[in-house]
């Protein structure tokens, strides 16, 4: 090298960037030209939105696993609305809606079908929003889980119902404005205590694989996809992905915003088999959780003025039980 | 081969016979003995190559069936009373898909109150989800129903409802003769769906539809039922033909054709309404019963033909329209263009209070005296439901209707019924 500028080789050896450079064995499936475009671009997502790029990784990742031979449940909410404006259709996978709260039943009732005709080949993806999934369409998966039906369902989390103008839900998060959570009175935004992890859930059932992961790392996703077509039975995938309309971030710290909750240890990214943790995502170097609640305007009344530190207070050890309870930093690693 | 045996017994026989490959059970009463008598026929491998799942509610097992329908199996499930409530919005979904779903529907009332017994409240309440809504008058008719009913979904792609009344016809013990497989195969060809969601030839199904089309979308629905009016007198033709026996169709007559009074009812009771009418007959007085075999679609031209010469119309109602009376009656109208005809709406059987030869009787010479009320309700305890609205017109909190009512039986003792 000559010159002033310095050269960073940051593309070899990381998974985030230039793919290309790395072995094909262990390139990522979006940098495959030959990818399936699971979710084809023209659908009418809002700018930046985690749900659609998330979806696109899984769903591609899936189709490469199982060559081909996948059809999809989908839940009603964004995704399905966004994707499927008639006659129009995003979808490059064979692809059935039908209500809000029953995905998952779809789910296994496609896989009862293909079993039964013999098709062993076909495997089934359920998937919709937190609202689908965590309130809604609970009894529905948890149906799917205890029978241990053949389908793999994947929750994209956003934390809120956005197709409906972002209302509140079992997934969004303590202190967050949402419409039916506003940022008004005593204790603004979303009230502490409330909420359920459906990861946590679904390891309780026992089921072959439970994983979280995030669109901040979008090799993991697919890795945890893939890893879960390996497996026959009832599978779980929680996907955190930011929507920048719902939790007031710029378009395009998507992202960075996803990065934030991972490594403040707000959203904690493990793997479980059979109802034990297997693997965890390391945080490397843990962040207090001011970087990623002031990234946000949903969280802009825990700043305004002379600040609300005794709530933040209480979000961070939200954070920091998260990170004890997973085993997220691991011990030796730089702080 | 005939048999003595219970109608769901009768029924599941019948639906194994239709070889489903998937079946959804989720037990409510009066329905539950249908799919415990398909899981014995599964697990013991007389009904192969079927997959029978035991789902956590009603509203999933019409979403597992929805699933495996559009994936290509022939699926099937029963339910009744709040069960197809709770799964009313599936039940929506599957007629807007136009996935050929078969469903028994063991007839029962709806709470609150809550009473386990027998009226058609329910599957009324579904009327307009896009399915047609068969009929059964006995229990042999019920297992010839839902053999008809599979070929009639899967060659127009509709969903069927074959309601039975619950307890009158599930749990009734009768002479049934039940089918050969060769006979139900000779019948009923294997399910080749239209449309099917398959990794090999994609397809997106249940896009969102805005105003541009969704008229149209539900106009195919109406279209598809009108289709059925033509196709369900045919099936029934067909099916005499194979099994040698008269079952479904879209209206019943029984000694109709002179008769100045004809009495409409659906399901079971129209037995006991031909009973009544043997009876009268032998007492000169013209009346008749016009059974209706399908609800949805609605069968106006037939019953036109039927009843158009008749001068009164009596219908016995299981239901109540609450706020106007009848659903039967309402739907009669379409069919009777001349305004002259009188059709007296009666209400009964509600939450399974029995229908006696004496009370149709006695309801149906008010009718010819001109003395019926046009809607009125068979055996009503007036005094009861005078003492209660005195009741509340002294006092605003009177408490639940239902405890009071009971209070006051248990006080004074009943009089009619």
């Amino acid at each position: 090298m000559s010159g002033p500028q310095r050269v960073k080789f940051y593309q070899t050896g990381t998974f985030t960037v230039g793919n290309r450079l790395l072995d094909v064995s262990v390139r990522s499936v979006q940098s495959d030209t030959t990818r399936n475009n699971s979710l084809n671009s023209g659908h009418r997502a809002c700018q930046g939105c985690g749900e659609a790029l998330g979806a696109r990784y899984a769903l591609d990742a899936a189709m490469r696993a199982v060559n081909g031979k996948l059809v999809v449940a989908n839940a009603t909410g964004c995704l399905e609305v966004f994707s499927t404006p008639y006659p129009e259709s995003s979808w490059r996978v064979a692809w059935l809606h039908s209500l809000f709260a029953n995905a998952a039943a779809v789910g296994t009732g496609m896989a009862a079908a293909m079993r039964v005709k013999g098709r062993h080949d076909v495997r089934v993806i359920a998937q919709g929003g937190d609202g689908g999934t965590v309130d809604i369409g609970f009894a529905c998966l948890s149906g799917m889980f205890e029978r241990n039906d053949d389908v793999l369902y994947i929750c994209y989390d956003n934390e809120a119902y956005m197709n409906t103008g972002v209302q509140r839900s079992s997934a969004t998060p303590a202190a967050a404005r949402t419409a039916t959570t506003p940022a008004v009175g005593e204790q603004p935004g979303n009230v502490f205590g409330q909420g359920k992890s459906v990861p946590l859930i679904a390891m309780a059932h026992g089921i072959p694989y439970t994983a979280t992961a995030s669109v901040c790392d979008l090799r993991d996703l697919e890795y945890k996809v893939e890893k879960a077509m390996g497996f026959r039975g009832a599978r779980y995938i929680h996907v955190h992905v930011p929507c920048p309309l719902g939790w007031g971030c710029d378009t395009g710290d998507t992202l960075k915003v996803a990065r934030l909750a991972a490594e403040s240890g707000l959203f904690p990214i493990f793997e479980a088999e059979y109802g034990e943790i297997t693997g965890r995502r390391p945080i490397r170097k843990q962040i207090p959780v001011d970087d990623y609640l002031k990234a946000q305007s949903r969280f802009a009344h825990l700043f305004k003025g002379k600040g609300d530190p005794a709530r933040v207070a209480m979000i961070q050890a939200i954070a920091d039980r998260n990170i004890r309870r997973f085993g997220l930093v691991q011990e030796g690693a730089p702080a | 081969m005939l048999k003595q045996c219970e109608g769901s017994q009768a029924v599941a026989e019948a639906i194994g016979l239709c070889r489903p490959q998937v079946i959804c059970a989720y037990p409510i009463t009066p329905q539950t003995h249908i799919v415990e008598g398909l899981g014995s026929l599964v697990k013991s491998g007389k009904l192969a190559n079927c997959e029978y799942i035991n789902v956590e509610s009603e509203f999933a097992a019409m979403s597992v069936a929805i699933g495996a329908s559009a994936a290509g199996a022939r699926a099937y499930t029963a339910t009744a009373s709040q069960g197809i409530l709770y799964m009313a919005e599936a039940v929506y979904n599957a007629g807007g898909l136009g996935l050929p779903i078969v469903m028994t529907v063991g007839n029962r009332s709806i709470g609150a109150p809550i009473n386990i017994w027998n009226d058609h409240t329910d599957s009324m309440a579904l009327r307009d989800a896009g399915w047609i809504q068969l009929f059964a008058e006995d229990n042999q008719e019920a297992v010839d129903l839902h053999i008809q009913a599979f070929k009639l979904a899967e060659e127009l792609s509709v969903p069927v409802m074959v309601c039975m009344d619950g307890f009158i016809l599930t749990h009734a013990y009768d002479r049934v003769d039940i089918p050969t497989q060769e006979q139900v195969d000779a019948f009923l060809p294997p399910y080749e769906p239209r449309q099917v969601v398959d990794p090999d030839d994609p397809v997106t199904i249940g896009a969102m539809v805005g105003p541009e089309a969704f008229m149209e979308v539900r106009y195919l629905a109406h279209a598809k039922q009108l289709q059925a009016l033509e196709r369900i007198p045919e099936l029934a033709v067909e099916f005499k033909q194979k099994f040698g026996r008269d079952s479904g169709g879209l209206i019943r007559e029984y000694r109709a054709d002179d008769a100045e009074t004809i009495v409409v009812g659906l399901g079971s009771v129209n037995g006991t309404i031909k009973d009544v009418v043997d009876d009268m007959r032998k007492d000169g007085v013209k009346i008749g019963n016009v059974s209706i075999g399908s609800f949805r679609p609605f069968p106006t031209a037939a019953l036109n033909k039927a009843l158009g010469k008749a001068k009164r119309i009596i219908t016995i109602e299981k239901s109540l329209s609450v706020g106007i009376g009848g659903n039967v009656s309402h739907n009669l109208r379409m069919a009777l263009p001349d305004r002259n005809t009188t059709v007296y709406t009666v209400i009964a059987g509600l939450g399974g209070r029995p229908i006696t030869r004496a009370s149709l009787k006695k309801v149906f010479k008010s009718a010819l005296d001109g003395a019926l009320e046009p809607v009125s309700f068979l055996d009503l305890n007036l005094g009861v439901v005078e003492r209660q609205l005195e009741r509340e017109r002294l006092a605003r909190r009177t408490g639940p209707a239902a405890e009071a009512i009971l209070r006051d039986l248990s006080a004074a003792p009943a009089t009619a019924h």
